[in-house]
């Protein structure tokens, strides 16, 4: 399957990649904008390329019917303050709210095996989402986080459309609580973001990881893919491990041992 | 961007009209500062008052950018920071949405009739702030060791 | 060959503002509802996070492609020289702009955030097709535009024909970006094909002129113009023509999607097993879309009755509704294969869909939305053809085209 739909698929990324280089060079200019001056005192330097954050799911740790870390994230990112609309149909209700991460169960179809394991964004190092995003509001930053600018999001959903892995959700309702470290409003699309809010403070962990580890699981490794000595390197190392859809070439930052 | 432009321009001529008619009708105008709000408690805010009477918006919007796509966070003109400072109490301690009529942003946005979308996403109270400031400092671990105990989440 | 004069719309003053009465409701209701799903959020809608882009976008889409096509008729006249087709012309520009207007402001009011339309317009990402969709609409619009003043204006007629050139190629760029909005997605099964701009291009063909044939007929039944036999031949085969093209670029769209082996679960769906999507496949794009109004038009007696004539066009219309509500929506419904040889047997909370087919029906704010947007186009086609001189006074095969009358008599 792999060898198949490369080459296509790279050949389109390839077109894709000399648009972008095209815009690169025009909007390069106004990205210069955001990363000089930083007079304000901030917890860590900003981001730079010098890192590139990622995460290795170890499926044969993932407990059956364990939610810890998509109820973390919704703690973290106050997902857990949506409340259904109104008048909303349950099940439709489920498919609209924002869900960052979600728990996955797969069965062989040979083998009958079954695995569990959480899916998130991806955060592609080719993400469709950005290709595809017609004000740039999707972006990745320099340390390999994508995530949406929600200053200039329109909410057109083309990105969702996009994503292989259905990380993004759009915000169908109207937002009344959000927490000051993440804002959300209705109409924009977003996904996780790495807990980038702790990144950029200097703590270098997740809340779906913690939470993981919390629970004596240990099935998600946070960290940084360019740090060599680093726990994911090493822990990359360790277990064999692929990515998801890895056929589509997006060398994804989250890795996947045991599928 | 260019909305925003837009409103930025309008609202710098609202603010100069505003800063005219306050000039006009000397102090009385243009201080809506809480009472119950830290910021009543101090000298000046960020920048000289006057200064952020009309350049607020800008500074915003540039730390909005640098936010977004620089990761710098908590910085001296990070909204989260007008939030905290500006936003008013109740006799119980709760803090009043900073939004809401007659509190600090809306009360010279309503007089000014401009438009104002931030809290459409941003919080309106001083909310699970605890990763964009001073309480973060706390929080902070070195480089690769990510903590074991649930850092995460509103306490 | 006689001078073509055109007239404006000469209808009674009670149909035509009956008429303008009854568009206006539809477009009120449309804007009300757009106004409701923008005030409340996208909840009262049926879209979810597994499908994005609901009946709004299936009408967009269709307008806008039909849009592209109804320039065609101007096309040929100008481009391939084809003198009969040269009186139809100003309609078909006109139709073009309202039909494009239509859909676009269909597509800007299903945003989440419209009200941020001038960052739309101003921040551009220029590896999007998206993007670029936006400066061939805007283009298209423009260009149109232009190409009705060198028919208009004399001192522009000169101008005709590199300008109707131009349209023409124009056109085709747009709704091969159009089609390329879906052709470029990767992750969903149904789109991943190069084949679906050239299916858009056809598509746009059928659409088009079977709007345009609508109209036409309408308008001219209206205020009693004649149209000769031999150019409802003409039209009537033209859109045969596009309709055989239609059906034909479907068949290669699900052969090269069959030929790849690992596609041959999501042809299954469309195809055998999809529900509602494979019966609107079959009865609405094959059937009624394609099948019967091929019937219609190369049946000997039937063709040549206008009536016949427009229940055909109305069919392809409704086919290509059908089409576009496939396309779209069946396609997103249709789960995204993420691990091969496994079935998902779970996916987050039991409402949120992964690894099985996506639940959508449209709501009404939904689908008055995009009829609303059809009320604007057609809004936009009846004040410019009863204010300005866009019809011609009669397509009578003696004053189109002599010796083909002459010919065919
Ligand atoms: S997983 Fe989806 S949302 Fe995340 S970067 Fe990749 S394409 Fe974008
Ligand atoms: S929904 Fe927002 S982030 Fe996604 S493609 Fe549209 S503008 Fe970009």
């Amino acid at each position: 399957m792999k060898n198949e739909s490369e080459p296509t698929n790279q050949g389109r990324r390839d077109f894709l990649g000399a648009a972008a280089g095209l815009t690169a060079a025009a909007v390069a200019p106004g990205m210069m904008l955001h990363t000089v001056d930083s007079e304000a005192a901030a917890p860590t330097g900003g981001v730079s390329d010098a890192h590139r954050w990622g995460l290795l799911v170890d499926t044969s740790k993932c407990a059956d019917g364990c939610t810890a870390c998509v109820d973390a994230c919704d703690q973290e990112n106050g997902l857990n303050l949506q409340s259904q609309p109104l008048g909303d149909d349950e099940l439709k209700w489920q498919n609209q709210r924002a869900t960052w991460i979600r728990k996955v169960k797969l069965q062989d179809n040979l083998t009958g095996q079954v695995t569990n394991l959480p899916l998130m964004c991806q955060h592609c190092e080719h993400p469709p989402c950005v290709d595809v995003c017609p004000t740039g509001a999707s972006f990745k930053r320099a340390d390999g986080i994508v995530m949406v600018d929600r200053h200039t999001c329109i909410g057109c959903r083309y990105c969702m459309m996009a994503c292989p892995y259905k990380a993004r959700s759009f915000i169908h309702e109207q937002v009344d609580q959000k927490l000051t470290r993440a804002p959300r409003g209705k109409g924009c699309v977003e996904s996780c973001n790495l807990c980038a809010h702790r990144l950029d403070t200097g703590d270098i962990s997740t809340a779906c990881a913690d939470a993981c580890s919390a629970e004596g699981h240990q099935a998600l490794v946070f960290g940084d893919l360019k740090d060599p000595t680093g726990p994911l390197r090493q822990a990359l190392a360790k277990k064999p491990n692929r990515q998801i859809r890895q056929d589509l070439g997006l060398n994804t930052g989250v890795r996947y041992a045991g599928i | 961007m260019a909305e925003v432009l837009s409103k930025g321009v309008l609202l710098a001529f609202l603010s100069v009209a505003l800063g005219l008619s306050a000039m006009a009708k000397a102090e009385g105008v243009g201080d809506f500062v809480q009472p119950s709000s830290k910021a009543a408690s101090v000298e000046n805010c960020v920048e000289p008052t006057e200064y952020m009477r009309r350049n607020h918006f800008e500074l915003i919007r540039h730390q909005r950018d640098e936010t977004v796509y620089g990761g710098i966070r908590g910085a001296k003109h990070s909204l989260s920071g007008c939030v905290s400072c500006h936003v008013g109490y109740d006799s119980q301690g709760t803090p009043l949405e900073i939004d809401a009529e007659g509190q600090f942003c809306s009360s010279c946005h309503d007089y000014a009739a401009v438009e104002m979308n931030c809290f459409d996403c941003h919080a309106t109270v001083p909310k699970g702030e605890a990763w964009n400031h001073e309480v973060a400092a706390v929080h902070a671990h070195p480089t690769g060791a990510a903590p074991l105990a649930a850092t995460s989440a509103e306490r | 060959m006689k001078r073509i004069v055109y007239r404006e719309w000469l209808v009674e003053p009670q149909r035509y503002w009956g008429l303008l009465a009854m568009l206006a409701g539809v477009i009120a209701v449309g804007g009300l509802s757009a106004l409701y799903m923008e005030h409340e959020g996208h909840w009262v809608t049926g879209m979810t996070n597994s499908v994005v882009w609901g009946t709004p976008h299936v009408f967009a889409v269709f307008l806008i492609i039909a849009a592209s096509g109804a320039l065609n008729v101007a096309s040929i006249g100008t481009v391939f020289d084809k003198t009969a087709y040269k009186p139809l012309a100003r309609l078909s520009g006109l139709l073009a702009v309202a039909l494009l207007v239509g859909g676009l402001l269909v597509l800007v009011l299903d945003l989440g955030r419209p009200d941020r339309l001038l960052v739309a317009m101003t921040t551009y990402n220029f590896s999007s097709i998206f993007a670029w969709n936006i400066f061939l609409y805007s283009g298209f619009a423009a260009i149109v535009i232009g190409y009705l003043w060198t028919m208009a204006e004399r001192k522009g007629n000169h101008l005709q024909k590199p300008v109707g050139t131009f349209a023409f190629l124009w056109r085709l760029a747009l709704t091969t970006g159009t089609g390329s909005i879906f052709g470029f997605l990767v992750g969903r099964e149904a789109y991943d094909t190069a084949i679906l701009a050239p299916l858009f291009v056809v598509m746009s063909f059928a659409y088009g002129l079977a709007i345009y044939m609508l109209v036409l007929f309408y308008a001219f039944d209206a205020d009693g113009r004649p149209i000769g036999p031999a150019m409802l031949k003409r039209l009537k085969n033209l859109l045969g023509l596009f309709v055989a093209a239609v059906l034909y670029f479907t068949l290669v769209y699900h052969l090269t999607k069959l030929y790849g082996a690992k596609n041959s679960d999501i042809e299954a769906f469309l195809l055998i097993n999809g529900g509602l999507y494979t019966a609107l496949f079959w009865v609405g794009w094959v059937l009624i879309g394609g099948l019967i109004p091929l019937g219609i038009i190369y049946h000997p007696e039937l063709n040549k009755q206008r009536d016949w004539i427009a229940t055909a066009s109305a069919l392809v219309v409704a086919g290509g509704l059908a089409a576009m509500y496939v396309i779209i929506i069946g396609s997103q419904a249709y789960p995204q294969e993420m691990f091969p040889g496994h079935s998902v047997i779970q996916f987050g909370a039991p409402g949120d869909v992964g690894g099985r087919v996506a639940p959508y029906s449209p709501s009404f704010p939904e689908l008055l939305l995009g009829l609303g947007g059809v009320g604007v186009a057609l809004l936009i086609t009846a004040v410019g053809i009863r204010v300005l001189q866009f019809l011609p006074e009669s397509l009578a095969d003696r004053d189109v085209d002599p010796h083909a009358s002459a010919r065919h008599a």
